[in-house]
C-alpha cells in the first residue's frame, strides 16, 4: 500500500501547486507577472494530469497534459505578452479591491469548497476528494480573480485560470471520457483567437483596455 | 462496453441529415464569395434541415452513444429547425437591405451565414447529443458561434455586448462543465468508467442509485451554470445587450431558440435529479429564479428607451414563466411549460422579425421615434400589433392559453404562488400594451432615415415569416390537434 499511498501523495502536492499558483495571480500587481504566474500554473495543471494519467493507467489524459503544456503554459502566455506589448496595455494591474481584502476572500473560497466537497463525496477515494475539494478551490479562486480586476487581460487570465479548475476536476474524476477534456482544450483555442479579435477591435475603438471605459456607454440610455 | 450501439448512424438516418446539412453548409458558406447566393444557400440548408427533422417523428433512430431521440427532444428538434428555417428567410430579405444601406461589408456577410448555419449546428447538436459532454461542447460552440454575430456590426455598443456575453456566458458555461464533472462523479461508481456514465438514456434508469449528495451539489452548478445561459436573474445581465446589438435575425434566434437549448440543458439534469428521488428538490430553487425573473424584467420593462432591448427583457419574463411551470412540476404544469415554450419561441421571433424590418424603415430602433406604424405600414404594423398583444398574453393567442394554464395549474396547487405569478404577468401586460400604443397608433413621423431601399419582393419576402409565425400561434390558441395535445401530455408525464 505504500506505493498507492505515495501516488496520492504526489497528486495531492501538484493539486495543491495549482491551487498556490491561483493565490499568486490574486496578488500580482505587473501585467507580466500575471502572465508569468499563469504560465506556471498551467504547468502544474500539465504535471497534474500527467501523474493522473500515470496512476490511472489512462494514456489519453498525456494528451491532456500535453495540451496544457503546449497550449496553456506556453502559447497563450506568449501570444498574451505580444499582445501586451503591440499595444501598449497599461503594465500595472488595476484592482476593484484591495489585494488583502482579496487574498481574505480567496482563504475564505478555498474554505468553503472544503467544507462543500468532503461531506458529499463520502463514499468516493480519498483521491478524488482531495483532487475535487482543490479543483473547485481553483475555479472560485479564478471566479474572484475576473470579479476583483477591471484589466480585459486580467480577467481573461482569471477565466482561464477558472478553466484550470474544471480541467483538473476533469482529469482527476477517474475514467471520465477523453472527448471532454480535447474539447475543452479545443474550446479554450478558438477562445483564444476570439480573445485576439476582440483586443484588436477594442484597441481601435477605446483606446484603452480597461472595462471601466466600455461601461460608459451602455445602449440603452434615453 | 458497446453493446447492441453503433457508433454513428447510417444515412437513412435523419439526425445524420440533420446535423450533417447545417455542419457542411457553415463550411460552404465560409468560402462561397457572393452574399446574394449565400443567402439563398442559407435559406436551402435550413429547408432541408427542417424537412429531414419532420422525418424524426416517423422515423425514431436507435438511440446511440453519441446521438439520441426521444419524446421531449424531437419537438424541440422540428421547432429548432422550423424556427431557424424561417429565420433564414427573414435574414435573407433583412440582409439584402442592409448590404444595400452599407452597414455590412461582402466579407461580413460571408462570415455572417457560415456562423449561422454553424449555430444552428451546435444547437441541433445539443439537443440531439447523448452525452453530457459532447451537449456541453456544443452549448459552448454556440456561444462562440452567437458572440462573433453579436459584434458584427462593430460599433461601440455591439463591442461591449460581444464582450460582455462572452464572459458571462463562458463563465455560466464554465460552472456547467463542473457540474456535469460532478455528474459523472455520482453516476460513475454506478455506471462503471468511460462514456456510459454520461449517456442520458443510460443515465436515467439507474439514477436511483446515484449518489445523491454529490448530485444536489452538481445541481446548483448546473442550475447556475445553464441559468445563466437561459438569462434567470440574476444572472440575466448579458442578455439585453446581445439581443440588442446583434443583426436582428440573430436576436430571433437567440430569443427563439437559444434559450430553450440552454433550458433543455437544465431540465435534463432535472430528470436525472428527479429519478434520483433521494435528492433535494430541485422545484423550489426553479420557482424562485423563475419568479425572480419574471418581476425583474416585468419592471425593466417600463423604462426601455430601445425596442430591441425591450423584447429582450420581454424574453427573460417568458423565461421566468417557463422556469416556474417546469419547476411547479406535475403533468399539466410541465404540459404548460413545455407548451409555453414553444408558443414563446414562434411569437417572440416573429416580434423580432417585425423590429427588424421596423427599425430598417424609421433607421431607428428608439421607441420614441417609433409612432404611427399601422397608418405607415399597415401589414408590417398590424402584424407587429398583433404579436405583442399575443407576446403580452391576450386571448385567443396561444400564448394566452399556455399561460393560463401555469397559471390554473398553480392555483390548483400553491394558491399563494399563483398570486405574484398574476401580478408579474400583468405588470408585463401593461408595460408591453403601453409600449405598444405609442408605437403602432397616432401620426407617423415626417422624416424617416430608412437603410436601404426595400422593393415589393423583398418586403414581402421578410413579412411572410412573421405572418406565418403568427397564423400557428393564433391557431394553437384556438385548436390544439389530439395528437399534439397527447404528445404533449406523455413528455409531460416524464418530466417529472
Amino acid at each position: 500500500m505504500a506505493n498507492a499511498q505515495i501516488s496520492y501523495d504526489i497528486a495531492h502536492l501538484i493539486g495543491a501547486t495549482v491551487l498556490m499558483a491561483g493565490f499568486q495571480l490574486l496578488y500580482q500587481r505587473r501585467l507580466f507577472a500575471v502572465l508569468n504566474t499563469f504560465a506556471f500554473q498551467a504547468l502544474a495543471l500539465a504535471a497534474a494530469a500527467a501523474w493522473q494519467a500515470h496512476i490511472q493507467h489512462a494514456p489519453h489524459l498525456y494528451v491532456t497534459a500535453a495540451i496544457a503544456l503546449v497550449f496553456k503554459a506556453m502559447i497563450v502566455p506568449i501570444a498574451l505578452h505580444w499582445l501586451v506589448e503591440q499595444l501598449g496595455i497599461h503594465r500595472n494591474v488595476e484592482t476593484a479591491m484591495s489585494i488583502g481584502w482579496t487574498m481574505m476572500a480567496g482563504v475564505a473560497l478555498v474554505a468553503l469548497s472544503i467544507l462543500l466537497v468532503l461531506p458529499v463525496t463520502a463514499n468516493a477515494t480519498a483521491l478524488t476528494r482531495e483532487s475535487l475539494a482543490l479543483a473547485m478551490s481553483v475555479v472560485l479562486l479564478g471566479l474572484l480573480m475576473m470579479i476583483t480586476r477591471r484589466n480585459a487581460v486580467t480577467q481573461v487570465v482569471g477565466f482561464m485560470a477558472l478553466e484550470n479548475g474544471l480541467i483538473l476536476a476533469a482529469v482527476s474524476a477517474k475514467g471520465m471520457p477523453l472527448v471532454v477534456e480535447i474539447s475543452v482544450a479545443f474550446s479554450v483555442l478558438v477562445a483564444m483567437t476570439l480573445f485576439g479579435i476582440f483586443f484588436f477591435r477594442i484597441r481601435e475603438r477605446f483606446d484603452t483596455l480597461d472595462l471601466a471605459d466600455l461601461e460608459t456607454h451602455r445602449g440603452d440610455r434615453q | 462496453m458497446i453493446g447492441n450501439f453503433t457508433l454513428l448512424p447510417g444515412f437513412e438516418n435523419p439526425l445524420l441529415w440533420i446535423l450533417g446539412v447545417p455542419l457542411g453548409s457553415a463550411g460552404f458558406l465560409a468560402v462561397l464569395k457572393d452574399w446574394r447566393v449565400a443567402a439563398w444557400v442559407n435559406v436551402l440548408a435550413s429547408v432541408v434541415t427542417f424537412g429531414s427533422s419532420l422525418l424524426l417523428i416517423t422515423v425514431r433512430p436507435e438511440p446511440t452513444r453519441l446521438l439520441f431521440i426521444d419524446d421531449f427532444n424531437v419537438y424541440l428538434v422540428v421547432l429548432t429547425a422550423f424556427v431557424g428555417m424561417t429565420t433564414a428567410v427573414f435574414s435573407a430579405a433583412y440582409i439584402a437591405r442592409e448590404s444595400e444601406a452599407q452597414r455590412l461589408s461582402d466579407l461580413h456577410l460571408r462570415f455572417y451565414h457560415s456562423m449561422y448555419q454553424a449555430f444552428l449546428f451546435t444547437m441541433l447538436l445539443a439537443l440531439t447529443a447523448n452525452n453530457t459532454g459532447v451537449m456541453w461542447v456544443a452549448v459552448e460552440a454556440a456561444t462562440l458561434t452567437t458572440v462573433l454575430m453579436v459584434s458584427l456590426y462593430r460599433t461601440r455598443e455591439a463591442i461591449e455586448a460581444a464582450w460582455k456575453y462572452f464572459i458571462l456566458c463562458s463563465v455560466g458555461i464554465g460552472l456547467a462543465l463542473f457540474g456535469t464533472t460532478l455528474v459523472y462523479l455520482a453516476a460513475q461508481p454506478v455506471m462503471g468508467d468511460g462514456a456510459d456514465a454520461m449517456a442520458w438514456t443510460l443515465m436515467i434508469k439507474r439514477a436511483h442509485d446515484f449518489q445523491p449528495d454529490l448530485l444536489n451539489l452538481a445541481f446548483v452548478f448546473v442550475l447556475v451554470g445553464y441559468g445563466t445561459k437561459v438569462g434567470l436573474a440574476p444572472l440575466h445581465a448579458w442578455l439585453p445587450d446581445a439581443h440588442a446589438e446583434g443583426p436582428t435575425p440573430i436576436s430571433a434566434v437567440l430569443s427563439g431558440l437559444l434559450l430553450n437549448v440552454a433550458l433543455y440543458a437544465l431540465l435534463r439534469f432535472k430528470m436525472v435529479i428527479a429519478a434520483n428521488g433521494n435528492t433535494l428538490t430541485p422545484g423550489p430553487l426553479l420557482v424562485v429564479m423563475g419568479l425572480s425573473s419574471l418581476f425583474l424584467s416585468a419592471f425593466m420593462l417600463y423604462r426601455r428607451g430601445d425596442i430591441k432591448r425591450l423584447f429582450a427583457y420581454s424574453s427573460i419574463e417568458h423565461m421566468g414563466v417557463i422556469t416556474f411551470a417546469f419547476g411547479m412540476g406535475g403533468a399539466l404544469a410541465n404540459f404548460a411549460g413545455l407548451m409555453h415554450m414553444t408558443m414563446h419561441s414562434l411569437t417572440k421571433s416573429a416580434i423580432f422579425f417585425a423590429v427588424g424590418i421596423i427599425s430598417q424603415n424609421l433607421g431607428t430602433k428608439r421607441i420614441a421615434a417609433i409612432r404611427g406604424l399601422t397608418q405607415s405600414h399597415p401589414v408590417l404594423g398590424w402584424g407587429f400589433v398583433l404579436a405583442v398583444l399575443a407576446i403580452a398574453g391576450l386571448p385567443p393567442m396561444g400564448v394566452f392559453m399556455s399561460e393560463f394554464l401555469v397559471l390554473s395549474s398553480t392555483f390548483a396547487r400553491q394558491p399563494l404562488l399563483a398570486i405574484p405569478l398574476a401580478i408579474g404577468l400583468l405588470l408585463a401586460f401593461a408595460a408591453l400594451v403601453a409600449r405598444l400604443q405609442s408605437m403602432a397608433f397616432g401620426e407617423p413621423p415626417p422624416h424617416s432615415h430608412a437603410h436601404g431601399r426595400a422593393g415589393p419582393l423583398s418586403t414581402a419576402l421578410a413579412l411572410t415569416p412573421l405572418w406565418v409565425h403568427m397564423l400557428l400561434v393564433l391557431v394553437a390558441g384556438l385548436y390544439l390537434p389530439k395528437e399534439l395535445v397527447a404528445w404533449f401530455q406523455h413528455v409531460a408525464g416524464f418530466l417529472g
